[in-house]
């Protein structure tokens, strides 16, 4: 693994590479696009930080959560509540990150102090992300409203109010300040968690993903490391939720749903599992695929999603991302062979 | 009077179909601790096995009996020879894939029969307990619990087939030195827990209707009762069964079926952070 590719992905400078065409993307793409497209791709942003919320606490974190949707709804809808409450959008933005939060707090106390098994922690997070969507399913009349926000059941709440500059209602964000949003908040969140993974606590993270047991015996709490990373991980999805609940002005249970929670972690064993640029591939890729299947007749998403999932498991289980890193990494070590051929090398390309 | 005899039927109906719900899957995941998220698909198979069955002439209770389970262990087999088979031992895979085969037979089954409810009418009538009507049918599907959990605890514990799943179970290696293939006794394992859970899909249609995306409804409650009954199979179903059977009924008696729903999972997950073994890691140690 010691490989010249794997270092440079786990390095600072593929940081820097891929912040920088982010960079470039943001401030290239607007001009070149009309409002649609660009009203198009936003919803591909928001999707992307979802999926890098996953991508990290699965792929560094080793904790496969089931149930990542339910902490993108929970931020969608707090955001909805709150700003239909209270009409100015900066105190609901920071809620839709801070409830979602406190909620994976929650269940990650339950989950890691309780010390449950993989297997029941995949159960426990489809489980809550069940009771969230009949919860908020059987919502639908009028006698269920927090404040003055109705809470619509399964017709969803629509007509949110938009994000605004704090302190001043009247202006709200437009499609291009949405789309200049989201993608800031993407670089900012996979910058960070680049970051956080390159620091002290993310080595310890990805310790405890490794080998639990010896971090533990290393005089690791990994317990509250596995909180702390499950939390941010909420944090980061509620984030996406609010997003989301901004682009169409509109929620619905849907987001709770299994379907949610199954593309998520299609896009992340697509892109590339253990890597944060991957998930936003393996997203932007599944989006805009759905997009192209829900144009024709003859297969259904459903379909289509299900034998990629199943294909991906068994043959690539690492992912576009990791494959494609190790087959450039063998192509490039056959073309730096080749011209210092000589007697030994016969040898090796039989053993090879 | 009345009342509480229409409670108890109920609270009795909700364990029965419990257990009926999970019984395919206790045994796939109990022997071959594979946990099949397309189990909820295997029970939407078993119900259009039936409806297909029925509408081609077939008496009913053949269609639920013999059909259901039949053509459903039949597509068990096969998903076990192409995709389960690949990936034994790596259970976080197992559940990946099998929830790609659950989305798979969705998309399958919406593309053949479209994305709408069929429903076969439920048989049997209904009989009354003073101002109450019962459906015969509830009773039905008590009765098949019983001998199901009889015939299961039979099975494993007086055949020779028995004999076999127990001792692979216990230790595969062990089993593979005397001579028995383990891979042959999880490939005949999966296709009765698929049977079994076409038998549910079966029993369940003429009560819910059937649609592709049925599955999603049984699927975590299903889990839930396998997890939370713990190693032992027979008897964590019928503990877990009970329990959250009682609670759900019981809720929904009080509110509404949705609160009934949200009260056994959260029961659920009450009841893993108190015993993260299941019931059956705690009591009754050693049972079936």
């Amino acid at each position: 693994m010691s490989s010249a590719l794997a270092r440079f992905a786990t390095s600072w400078k593929s940081a820097a590479v891929g912040v920088a065409i982010g960079v470039l993307l943001l401030l290239g793409l607007p001009s070149v696009v009309d409002d649609f497209t660009l009203i198009q791709l936003t919803i591909y942003l928001v999707m992307s930080i979802l999926a890098v919320s996953l991508g990290f606490i699965w792929g560094f974190g080793g904790i496969l959560c089931f149930g990542q949707a339910a902490f993108f709804g929970l931020g969608a809808y707090t955001y909805a509540i709150a700003v239909v409450n209270l009409g100015d959008s900066t105190l609901p933005f920071l809620l839709s990150i801070l409830v979602p939060a406190l909620f994976a707090m929650v269940l990650g106390y339950v989950i890691f102090y309780g010390r449950l098994s993989d297997v029941y922690m995949g159960v426990i997070t489809l489980t809550v992300t069940l009771i969230l969507f009949n919860l908020v399913n059987s919502t639908a009349g009028p006698e269920w409203k927090i404040g003055t926000a109705p809470l619509g059941g399964f017709n969803g709440i629509p007509a949110i109010p938009l994000l605004n500059w704090p302190g001043n209602t009247d202006e709200s964000i437009t499609p291009r300040g949405m789309f200049n949003l989201s993608f800031g908040l993407l670089i900012v969140v996979y910058a960070g968690l680049r970051a956080l993974i390159a620091s002290r606590i993310g080595h310890v993270i990805i310790a405890i993903k490794e080998n639990e047991q010896r971090a533990q015996l290393l005089g690791y709490d990994t317990r509250a490391y596995k909180l702390f990373t499950f939390t941010l991980g909420g944090a980061i999805a509620g984030l996406a939720g609010c997003l989301f609940a901004n682009w169409g002005s509109f929620t619905s249970p849907t987001i709770f749903g299994l379907a949610q929670s199954a593309q998520i972690i299609i896009w992340v064993i697509v892109g590339g599992l253990g890597t944060l640029l991957g998930p936003v591939i393996g997203c932007v890729l599944i989006q805009w695929l759905t997009t192209q299947i829900g144009t024709q007749q003859t297969f259904n998403s459903n379909l289509v999603l299900g034998a990629i999932l199943v294909l991906f498991v068994v043959l690539v289980p690492k992912g576009l991302l990791p494959s494609l890193g190790e087959l450039l990494q063998r192509l490039w070590t056959r073309v730096r062979r080749r011209p210092q051929a000589g007697v030994g090398v016969g040898v090796e390309e039989r053993q090879a | 009077m009345d009342l509480a005899a229409i409670v108890v039927i109920q609270v009795l109906y909700g364990v029965a179909s419990l257990v009926i719900v999970s019984a395919g899957l206790a045994v796939i995941f109990g022997m071959m601790k594979v946990i099949n998220l397309a189990h909820g698909e295997f029970l939407m198979l078993g119900g259009y096995a039936t409806l297909g069955a029925v509408k081609v002439g077939i008496n009913l209770w053949v269609a639920i009996f013999v059909a259901a389970p039949l053509v459903v262990g039949a597509i068990g087999v096969v998903l076990e020879r192409l995709v389960i088979r690949r990936l034994y031992g790596r259970m976080i895979d197992t559940m990946l894939a099998t929830w790609g085969l659950s989305l798979l037979l969705v998309g399958i089954v919406t593309s053949l029969f479209g994305n709408i409810t069929a429903g076969i009418s439920t048989p049997l009538g209904s009989f009354t307990i003073g101002n109450y009507s019962v459906s015969v049918y509830t009773l039905l599907i008590i009765v098949v619990a019983v001998i199901l959990a009889l015939t299961l605890r039979a099975v494993l514990l007086k055949t020779q087939l028995g004999l076999i799943a127990r001792g692979t179970m216990q230790n595969p290696q062990m089993a593979d030195a005397l001579g028995i293939s383990p891979s042959h006794v999880y490939s005949v394992t999966f296709a009765v827990g698929a049977a079994l859970s076409g038998l549910a899909g079966g029993l369940l249609a003429p009560l819910t209707g059937v649609v592709p995306t049925m599955g999603s409804a049984f699927i975590a409650k299903a889990f839930i009762t396998v997890i939370g009954g713990g190693p032992a199979i027979l008897a964590g179903l019928i503990g877990a069964s009970t329990f959250f059977g009682a609670i759900n009924q019981i809720a929904a008696f009080l509110s509404t079926p949705v609160f009934g729903e949200v009260a056994l999972l959260v029961a659920a997950i009450v009841m893993l952070r108190l015993l993260p073994q299941g019931i059956t890691g705690r009591f009754f140690k050693g049972s079936l």
